[in-house]
């Protein structure tokens, strides 16, 4: 297994009465996997992606559990070691691509970025990958957009942007947080297909967080449902979806729109 | 981005003019004439008449503006009624040492306002941090809040006569650069602390501002260190209002210099313009105010210039 998540908790220490966002979340993902996580917005979805990568900073937010990346206990590593792994091994896309993007930075800088930090190269070598990887998240006119500023792009070209940044150095494990949320349908669909073409050509695994159970399902193999923190059901995709065996699974499923809709009249399902 | 340069070189040059004409209508409008101040209130009307034709002060002011204006371009800025002799050279050594001052306050402000506004924008969380935030605060209240020149004053007090860094006596630049150097840091220090402490605010803020940016995230997502992170992303972007702001500050250092001139008795514009004021000598206030003017114009357009640079955004309005 590539990745073991046992009993992840993340809690906020600095309220009255300590509050736990995330509670005890166990996953396994393995080689090349499309895993989703879907739940309603506050049930702690984002959170676990944000403390797998390392990115909860704050002092009054406690971690705590097992995140065992190919023998590496994540969680006790300094904030020092854990960069060597964030951007190289680990990656991860945010749910808003208008402003996770600085507006001031070229965009073949912030796509070379994680080379520039974790790998010796020169500046034309840099470049070749960059490109390469712009390329690999489908965007169009590669040389064109490096030289551009990300609000001469729209939000799918720069959620592309992100996703070329992120797997620049083809990490092992991408995290995808609602990386479609913000985004129109038609290019929602599209975002899609690029992640799992990714998927397919690089062995990227993903672990995709999304509220919507119907985008899930299309993507990933399995799946696990969290309400307020809590996993309260997990399993192959096509089972969760066929035969729910929580009410809250059931209620996301009816509470979302025609899934027709969703994936511009898709024809898996 | 050349269109829109060009705009702002036109408005330039038209709020030059329009500083040049306001400066001349006051003048006129307002009470009292040269012909006293030069003459001598015992001077024969036959005196006055000739003296007021001499300088061409009988004529109607758009003549006289016009003629002042045709000859200011051609770098000829009048003869000075009090002391008779060109404008020019009567300024030239003034307009040095008040450059000189204003300058040394710029670069202290911005050597004292940069890693103050970056320490203080430290959120380590530990007692030490906010001691040093605490401190930085309460330091920029008080020299916010206290006039230049009382803080001139204060200065000259502690550090001339007190620690006897300095002698309080004006040394020219004809002494040598470095006496000279040496002498006005205490003045320009005056100047330059109240806008220091605004702009250490101003810093912290914008610095605190974009670390709380999601682009910062992205770039902890990468592997940046909070230090990468603020080199790389929040620093460019923090300085975008602090460059403005100082720009704008550009005109009060000048304001601030020709007070604190008369603060630390040192021979600059401040004290040859409120002289020249009080003798109504006209070609000499009119080229002062055309020079602090053009000052101030010219580095607000730099600072747009540089602005546009920072801020890829600004290119397509």
């Amino acid at each position: 297994m590539m990745l073991t998540i046992r009993d992840l908790s993340v809690v906020f220490t600095d309220r009255e009465k300590p509050f736990t966002a995330v509670d005890k979340f166990s996953l396994d993902i393995d080689q090349g996997e499309i895993v989703g996580v879907v739940g309603e917005s506050g049930s702690g979805k984002s959170m676990t992606a944000h403390a797998l990568m390392g990115l909860i900073r704050r002092s009054e937010v406690s971690v705590t559990g097992s995140a065992l990346f190919e023998g590496t206990q994540l969680l006790s590593l300094s904030r020092a070691q854990l960069r060597q792994y964030q951007g190289r091994d680990l990656s991860i896309i945010f749910q808003e691509p208008m402003t996770s993007l600085n507006p001031t930075m070229r965009i073949g800088k912030q796509v070379e970025e994680a080379l520039f930090i974790h790998e010796k190269l020169s500046p034309v070598e840099r470049k070749a990958k960059a490109l390469d990887a712009m390329a690999l998240a489908g965007l169009p006119d590669p040389e064109g957009i490096y030289r551009q500023y990300p609000h001469q792009l729209s939000g799918g070209m720069r959620q592309r942007v992100m996703i070329a940044a992120a797997l620049v150095l083809r990490p092992r494990l991408l995290i995808a947080d609602e990386p479609t949320t913000a985004l129109d349908v038609t290019v929602q669909a599209q975002i899609l297909d690029t992640l799992r073409e990714i998927n397919r050509r690089e062995g990227t695994a993903i672990l995709f967080i999304s509220h919507d159970l119907g985008v899930v399902k299309a993507l990933c193999s399995r799946v696990v449902v969290m309400k307020q923190g809590k996993i309260v059901e997990s399993g192959p995709a096509d089972e969760v979806f066929r035969h729910p065996k929580e009410d809250y699974t059931r209620l996301l499923i009816a509470s979302r729109p025609s899934r027709r809709k969703l994936r511009g009249g898709g024809t898996d399902g | 981005m050349g269109k829109a340069l060009l705009k702002r070189l036109a408005l330039l040059i038209g709020t030059l003019l329009l500083v040049s004409v306001l400066a001349f209508i006051a003048f006129s409008v307002i009470p009292g004439d040269p012909t006293a101040s030069v003459l001598g209130i015992e001077a024969t009307d036959e005196q006055v008449a000739a003296f007021r034709a001499r300088q061409g002060l009988d004529l109607p002011v758009w003549q006289r503006y016009w003629a002042w204006l045709t000859a200011f371009v051609r770098g000829d800025f009048g003869q000075s009624f009090k002391f008779d002799m060109p404008v020019r050279a009567l300024l030239a050594t003034r307009a040095q040492v008040t450059l000189v001052l204003a300058a040394a306050a710029f670069v202290l402000i911005v050597a004292i306002s940069l890693p103050l506004g970056l320490l203080a924008a430290r959120r380590g969380g530990g007692v030490l941090d906010k001691a040093l935030d605490w401190l930085v605060t309460v330091t920029t209240q008080i020299t916010m809040s206290v006039p230049n020149f009382v803080l001139g004053i204060g200065l000259m007090y502690l550090f001339a006569l007190v620690l006897h860094w300095f002698e309080p006596e004006f040394v020219p630049l004809e002494d040598g650069l470095w006496p000279h150097l040496r002498f006005m840091v205490f003045p320009a220090l005056a100047v330059a602390l109240p806008k220091s402490a605004m702009t250490v605010k101003l810093l912290r803020g914008s610095i605190l501002g974009e670390l709380g940016q999601d682009y910062i995230r992205t770039a902890y997502s990468k592997g940046n260190s909070r230090g990468s992170a603020l080199r790389r992303h929040v620093l460019r972007n923090a300085m975008i209002p602090v460059v403005t702001f100082l720009a704008m500050a550009i005109g009060d250092i000048m304001a601030g210099s020709i007070v604190v001139e008369q603060v630390f008795g040192i021979p600059g514009l401040g004290r040859i313009l409120i002289s020249s004021i009080g003798n109504r000598d006209y070609p000499v206030v009119q080229a002062v105010v055309v020079m602090v003017a053009s000052v101030v114009v010219g580095c607000n357009f730099l600072a747009d210039l540089l602005y546009r640079v920072m801020d890829p955004r600004i290119e397509r309005t």
